[in-house]
This record gives C-alpha cells, structure tokens and sequence, in this order.
C-alpha cells in the first residue's frame, strides 16, 4: 500500500486572488500539486504552466489504427477470402470502401480518445476522488502543494508562502 | 488576463497605398503579359487542337470557332464565376456571423465585408461574356438544337428548354447580381451608421438583414452554380451541384479571407487580432476543406456505384482520359490530403506562414476544381493544362486575381477596419480558445 502523502493546503475566497497567487507562489520556486476550483478558471492553465494535451495524438492513431483495420478487413474478406462481383466491380473497389473506411476511423478514434481521457484522468467508477476541502466544490478555491516534491523547503516555510499569497487558510494534511 | 478589461485602440483604418496598388497593378500586367503570350504560342502552335475542336464543332453543324478562342472564352467564364462565387461569399460570411451573433469575428468581420465590391465587376462581365461567348461555352444556346426538322434536334433539351433559354439566364443571373448587390450595400450602409453614431441599433438591423440574405443566398447560391457551372454540359445533372460549387466557393473565399488578414497583420493593422483568432480562421479553412471532399466524394461515389451512363459520362471524361486524369488526382492532394495533413494539429492552424502556404494552395485547388468542371464539356479533349496553356491559364487568373484584390482593398479601405461600435467588440478583444 502507499503510504499517506503530506499536503499543504491554502483556501483562497477569490478567483482573482487565486491567480495571482498562483503565479507569486509559482515565482518562488514551489511546486504546486493541483488547484481544485468550484467552476473553470480562465487564464489559471496558463497560470499553472500546463502544457497542452496531447490527447489529439492518441486521437490520430486511434484513428489511424481504425482505417487500417476497416481496409485490412474488407480488403481480406472482400478481396481475397470471399471475392463478390458486385455490380461488375472489382473486388477490391476502394470508392466503396471509404464509408466505411471512415465510420470505423471515427468511431476508433472517438472511443480510443474518451478511453485515453478517462485512463489519465484517473476517472473510474470505483476511483476514490481527492477532497482536500468540500468547500471547492461550493465557493472556495483550493490550492495544494505536495511536500515530497518541495524537498527544499518544510511545511512551516511553504505555509507562509502560501499565507502571503492571499490565502484566507491554510492548512497541512496527509491524503491516502 | 480576460478578466481586467483592457482599453485597446479600435480606431483603424486601412490605407490603401499607392505602394499596394503598385503591386496590384505589376500583378495584372504580368497576367495580361503571360496572357498574350499565351495566345501567340497558341496561335502559332496550336493547329493540332485547332483541327480537332473544328472538327467537333462542325459536326455539330457549327461554324469553326479556333481553339485559342474557345479557350479564352473558357477561360474569361472559368475565372469570371470564380472570383463572383467567392465574393458573394465573403457577404455569406458576414450574413451568417452576424445572424448567430458571433463576437469573436467582429475584429476581422471588415475583411469578408468588402469581398462584396467585386460583385459590380463580376455582374456586367457575366452578362456580357453570355452575349459574346454564349455559343462557344454553353452547348443549349444553339437554336438549332430545339428546331424539329433539324438533324441536330435535341429533345432533352428542348424539353428543359423552359428553363434553359438565354432569356431566362440572363435574367437570372442579372438577379443573383442584382440581390446580392443590394444586400451588400445595405449591410455596408449599416456598418457605416454604425460607426459614425455609435448606436446599437444598427447593429441589430444588420442581423436582420443577413437573415433575409440567408435565405435568399440558399437559393441563389445554387441556383447559380447550376446556370453558370452545370448547364455547359447540359444533358447532365447532379443534385450535389449546388453545394458542390458552394464548398468550393466558399473554401476558397475563406483563405483568401485568411490570407488577407494575415498580411494586413504582417503590415502593422489590425492590431487587436491575435493567435487565437488565426486559429479560428485555419480551423474553418481545415473544416471546409473537409466538407468540400465530402460533398465531391458524395458526388462521385453515387455516380461510380450506379454506373448509369447517362450518368457517369461525367467521371469518365474526368477521371479517365490523357487530359485531366492528372488534374483530377492533383485537386484532390491539393484540396483535401495537404490541408486534412497539415492543418490537422493546433499549432499549424496558429502559425502564419503554415498557414499563408496552405490557403494559398487551396485557392489554387479550387481554382483547377472550378477548371475541371468547365473545361471538359466546352474543349472536350482540347482543354488538357501543357508548357503552352497553362500561359493563358495562368495569365487570365492573374489578371483576375488583381482585380479581385483591388476592388476588395478598395472597398476596404472606405470603412473604418475594426467596427469599434459593434457590441461584442470587446469580446472580440479577449478571444480566447485552446
């Protein structure tokens, strides 16, 4: 089993406040774990240096993967396993292929993306979700700094960071 | 950050310089020079196409008409609708921003709404093209074909005759131009009370008015693309027409709107456009490039599994002859496989040269899309692009290129370049995607 993770947990009552003190607690050279807001913050991706997903790359070859599969399949059993004359075509007639060429490639794609989303997210329906502070998901904005990651500095040093910022609380805790 | 209103400086305008017009001038020229040429190597070279195009038309039982003429009545007609259709559509793009309140257009929306300016080239141009080449582009105009004791009597066409006379065409087109051009002016006097009084009322007036545009371009826009587009082969129909001609109008006018505000951008206006209005742009460019290879597969594949003859002369005379089997497969890469590729990840779609590179290859797709549907019917196996008619062709496009631009900067230039009264302005400013 892991063993219980040390928090420093500051709750701020204003999303402009929250911003701010992002970049001011970023500037010091702390590593800020997550920030739990009760709606999306504009700017605040920005604010925390997230770099963009790359969510469409797994998309483009799920999708990828979805037209090979759909003309290996129907170049196999239409083409070689069991040839038809339909309509006096040949039997690998590819302008007759690409609907369902295309069908499959969405559907790949679109499934192997939300399976992806939902693996790096951590999202599964016996997934225990981290609540540091019900209020989060009232009006409160939450920010959290791991300190295992901030080995440079003890809980009372980051406290203070944190309380400087802007934060109306502030809090240490230990999370499963 | 969004949240701290900034005060931006809305109050642009764009001067066109005698610099730009410098330029628009040198790029006619050369167009009217590589145009002559064209015609001289033709004249000079061309006795092989001569004699064939002589031949088809005189069993036709019609009098000889020399290749370099057919093709410069093909080409005046090839270019003439191109640069119409995409005009109309600059005011198409400015009806439907507006119809759904969009605001983060609003900074470029200036751009699209001087396209409409060509309109009064483009509307004399047509008639006059009809009446001067009328019988070497559009087969349906000879009276012989409806006369009954004619060996050429077409009943087909006599039975469609109702629709396709040259009367009714011209009044037709005199139409589209006629409401196109009105919806144009009124939404540009709009814009202009706009700026000058501030009041939001004009603003809503304006979206109004698109909506009536809407509805009469739904109609006028395929209509048009059947008459000016369709009816040079007459026997033959597709009910994919319409949009067909409407994707590839309307892709092309986007990245020449694209293209136009990315060097208005590298020339120091508009200012309050940023990355993430470009990407908007490059994601419409992406997306209707799309839907144009949609709407030509839809087409072909219909066509290629019924293999119905009368049908599928079309796809033959296209896909398998020495002329276009070529350009067929080089529209496709050009319009469909570089953008799909290329403009597929975020940062493509955010950076301007990608983005320059890649209108500027769809334009032309579009514009050898607009050949192929032409050519073929009116120079049958003559209309082929070699050393010596890609002179004329790529002349006349030129020519017409730099017409397009000057009345489109001109236009430009009369209203003030950001519509600093337009309510949304400011959300305009803060656009804002990821």
């Amino acid at each position: 089993m892991e063993k219980g993770k040390n928090f420093v947990v500051g709750v701020y009552d204003e999303e402009d406040v929250l911003l701010e003190a992002v970049g001011k607690i970023r500037h010091q050279g702390v590593k800020i774990n997550e920030v739990y807001t009760p709606y999306p913050v504009h700017g605040l991706d920005d604010a925390l240096g997230y770099h963009y997903s790359n969510l469409p790359i797994a998309g483009f070859l799920f999708g990828l993967t979805g037209t090979i599969l759909a003309l290996t399949m129907m170049i196999y059993t239409l083409g070689f396993d069991w040839p038809m004359d339909i309509g006096g075509k040949p039997y690998i007639a590819l302008p007759d292929f690409i609907p369902i060429t295309f069908e499959l490639t969405v559907l790949l794609c679109a499934l192997g993306m939300t399976g992806t989303f939902f693996v790096a997210s951590n999202l599964k329906p016996w997934a225990q979700p981290k609540m540091f502070d019900p209020r989060s998901v009232d009006d409160k904005f939450v920010l959290t700094v791991d300190l295992a990651k901030n080995a440079s500095m003890d809980a009372i040093a980051l406290s203070g960071i944190i309380k400087a910022s802007g934060a109306s609380e502030v809090s240490t805790k230990t999370m499963e | 950050m969004a949240h701290h209103p900034t005060t931006v400086n809305l109050d642009e305008t764009f001067v066109f310089t005698a610099n730009a017009k410098k330029k628009i001038f040198m790029t006619i020229g050369l167009g009217i020079v590589l145009l002559i040429l064209g015609i001289v190597f033709s004249m000079m070279g061309g006795h092989h196409g001569h004699e064939e195009v002589a031949a088809a038309h005189s069993a036709e039982g019609h009098h000889e008409t020399a290749a370099w003429v057919v093709r410069l009545a093909k080409n005046l007609w090839h270019n003439n609708i191109f640069f119409a259709g995409i005009s109309v559509m600059g005011v198409f793009f400015v009806a439907f921003n507006y119809v759904a309140w969009a605001g983060w257009s609003s900074s470029i929306i200036r751009v699209p709404a001087a396209f409409g300016n060509y309109l009064w080239i483009a509307a004399p141009l047509t008639i006059l093209l009809f009446i001067v080449f009328g019988h070497d582009l559009f087969h349906w105009t000879h009276e012989y074909l409806y006369d009954k004791n004619s060996p050429q009597y077409d009943h087909v066409l006599d039975h469609k005759k109702g629709y396709l006379n040259s009367t009714f065409f011209l009044i037709r087109s005199a139409v589209y131009f006629g409401l196109w051009l009105v919806f144009f002016h009124i939404i540009r006097g709009h814009m202009k009370n706009e700026d000058i009084t501030g009041d939001e009322k004009w603003y809503h007036k304006i979206v109004i008015v698109s909506a009536g545009f809407l509805v009469i371009f739904g109609v006028t826009s395929s209509m048009s693309a059947w008459d000016w587009a369709m009816s040079v082969d007459p026997h033959w129909f597709s009910t994919m027409f319409g949009w067909y001609c409407f994707a590839s109008w309307f892709i092309s006018a986007l990245a020449i709107l694209t293209f136009i505000v990315l060097v208005l951008k590298d020339n120091g206006y508009l200012a309050i456009v940023n990355e993430n209005h470009i990407h908007d742009l490059g994601k419409f460019v992406f997306a209707f490039s799309i839907f144009w290879t949609y709407i030509w597969f839809e087409q072909f594949l219909l066509y290629y599994y019924a293999n119905l003859p009368e049908e599928v002369g079309y796809f033959i005379t296209r896909l398998k002859t020495d002329a276009y089997t070529p350009l067929f497969f080089l529209i496709l890469v050009m319009n469909f496989v570089f953008p799909f590729l290329i403009l597929m990840t975020r940062n493509a779609k955010r950076q301007s040269i990608i983005l320059k590179v890649i209108c500027g290859v769809v334009v032309v797709g579009h514009w050898l899309d607009f050949y192929m549907m032409l050519t073929p019917p009116i120079m049958k196996q003559q209309g082929g692009l070699d050393g010596i008619t890609l002179f004329m062709e790529l002349g006349m496009g030129l020519v017409f290129l730099g017409i397009f631009l000057f009345m489109v900067l001109t236009a430009l230039s009369k209203l003030a370049l950001i519509p600093k009264n337009h309510p949304m302005i400011q959300e305009s400013v803060h656009h804002h995607v990821f």
